[in-house]
């Protein structure tokens, strides 16, 4: 039974029917999946969820597929990891790490909104998808579209992590390499998508795309038994994450899945690209796009779509947002593998180094419930951690050699890094 | 409509098209884009209600590039144009 009313603009209200669709014809407005709650009550519950699939379709109620999921069947329902070992290092009191970088199948947050793309485009009987993407949306598509028999097209910066060159070109997608920054691939898939009659999964199903990035902050609240943290930190690039997880807190609240404890949501930005953290700061309405330059090239999104809804979120909900700088990047992913054995890619880095911002400046109290998201892998982007080590010498195969580098590494555990206290 | 020395291509996405004859550019005259604009605007009225929103203001959704550059990285509305030149307007759109 679907629960689907319409795809309604944001801005203006119109309804139209469920189709791919790209804007409000009125206005560009974009248009959201609307639902009817009013039916759900008393069906949707916290036991009909946890009945079903350990994976993002055991929220399909609250999800625009028709039928039954067609794609990424196995796609979210990751770890959510009570970090007590970095929650001591920060002295905070109760800290929790969503861990996207171990989504399925392409670790990242990108494959629960490619699993309910992919679907739609399936039930709307498209043979060919498509993507612009910074690396992880392509990944993502091209695995789930080799593996429903699709043909993929991604579209992509041309400076791209080798790691994240091999981790889409294996699963056999047409790659399309575009000399320019994300900003100018996004605004030439968006005319691809008016030319080709292709599924382009953040454009022509962006509505529905969108609604699968909804099933992070579901699993949050469900993993944390069925309660919301008072604070969840997210990365923003496009736009598309954090106003949508606060859409899911806001579906569970509506639902009386959960209480409403006025959950603040804060945005992280890479010094390097923080157009929204600078409006934030500015306090204005309308941000100045910017030309990207961070090593946290997964959210370099200088002119971000949904900017507009992010800035609008974080200031209903009473939340806040900081920027971080390469080093700092670099340090904050070194410590969550140090205290939590969580490797992530810069994006990861930049969105735990905003949260230790946000609570040196008392902006997240340290006694109250923190979420921090991770959103990506550390494996797809190893070059960025180049010389961040010591190197190693080789030793011959001799225990009087291991046991001389024994004593050398125990004599100079005094010189280990100063762990960051916040 | 003819093509004059100083026209520009403007490029029309598909959700504006109706609103110009179902075609996928026009050619306008003006030297700025705020004069482009308004001359097509002037043409086509029902396309100036979904553009601006109030009087000198552009929907937040849409964003203008000349040559492929965003505006914004510009003189904004006063960018100036040359005969030739492209300019598109293009809806955002999210992703990453």
């Amino acid at each position: 039974m679907s629960f689907i009313k319409a795809l309604r603009c944001k801005e203006c209200g119109a309804d139209y029917p469920i189709e791919p669709r790209t804007v409000c014809d009125h206005d560009f407005g974009p248009v959201e999946v609307a639902y009817d709650y009013e039916a759900m009550r008393g069906k949707v519950t916290r036991d009909s969820i946890a009945a079903g699939p350990r994976s993002l379709w055991r929220y399909k109620d609250l999800l625009p597929i028709n039928g039954e999921p067609r794609a990424g069947l196995r796609s979210g329902y990751t770890p959510l990891i009570p970090a007590k070992k970095l929650a001591a290092e920060l002295g905070v009191k109760e800290l929790y790490i969503k861990d996207d970088s171990v989504n399925y199948p392409t670790f990242s947050y990108k494959d629960r909104v490619v699993a309910v793309a992919i679907t739609k485009a399936i039930e709307f009987g498209f043979d060919t998808v498509g993507c612009a993407s910074t690396g992880n949306l392509a990944h993502s598509v091209a695995a789930h579209a080799a593996a429903a028999g699709l043909q993929a097209f991604v579209m992509i910066p041309h400076d791209l992590e080798e790691g994240k060159m091999v981790g889409m070109s294996v699963f056999g997608p047409r790659v399309v390499k575009i000399k320019g920054n994300y900003d100018d691939v996004n605004r030439l898939c968006s005319q691809i998508a008016d030319k080709y009659k292709w599924a382009i999964v953040n454009v022509n199903l962006r509505p529905f795309y969108t609604e699968g990035a909804k099933t992070h902050g579901f699993e949050i609240a469900e993993q944390m038994g069925w309660q919301l943290p008072r604070h969840t930190v997210l990365p923003v690039a496009g736009g598309t994450i954090l106003p949508k997880v606060w859409k899911a807190y806001q579906e569970f609240i509506t639902l009386g899945l959960v209480k409403d404890n006025a959950p603040r949501m804060h945005a992280a930005q890479a010094a390097g690209c923080n157009p929204i953290v600078k409006a934030l700061e500015e306090g204005t309405d309308l941000f100045r796009p910017q030309k990207p330059n961070t090593i946290a090239k997964s959210i370099a999104i200088g002119n971000p779509a949904d900017g507009y809804y992010v800035l609008k979120v974080v200031r209903e909900s009473g939340g806040s947002g900081a920027s971080s700088t390469d080093p700092e990047i670099l340090d904050a992913i070194k410590l969550l593998a140090r205290t939590e054995g969580i490797f992530t890619e810069p994006a990861g880095g930049t969105t735990l180094a905003c949260a230790i911002k946000l609570i040196q400046s008392g902006r997240i109290p340290r006694d109250e419930s923190i979420c921090v998201c991770i959103t990506g892998n550390g494996l797809k982007t190893t070059e960025v951690m180049q010389g961040q080590f010591a190197a190693t010498p080789a030793i011959n195969a001799k225990m009087n050699e291991f046991d001389d580098l024994v004593r050398q590494i125990t004599e100079s555990a005094n010189a280990k890094p100063a762990p960051v206290k916040a | 409509m003819t093509t004059t020395a100083n026209s520009v291509t403007m490029r029309i996405p598909t959700a504006l098209r109706p609103q110009v004859g179902n075609k996928e550019s026009v050619s306008i005259a003006g030297a700025s884009v705020r004069a482009v604009l308004a001359n097509l605007t002037g043409q086509f009225p029902e396309l100036g209600k979904r553009l601006y929103k109030g009087e000198n203001e552009l929907n937040r959704f849409i964003n203008v590039y000349v040559n492929d550059e965003d505006i914004r990285f510009m003189e904004n509305l006063d960018t100036p144009v040359k005969a030739g030149d492209e300019v598109s307007i293009v809806p955002a759109i999210a992703g990453g």
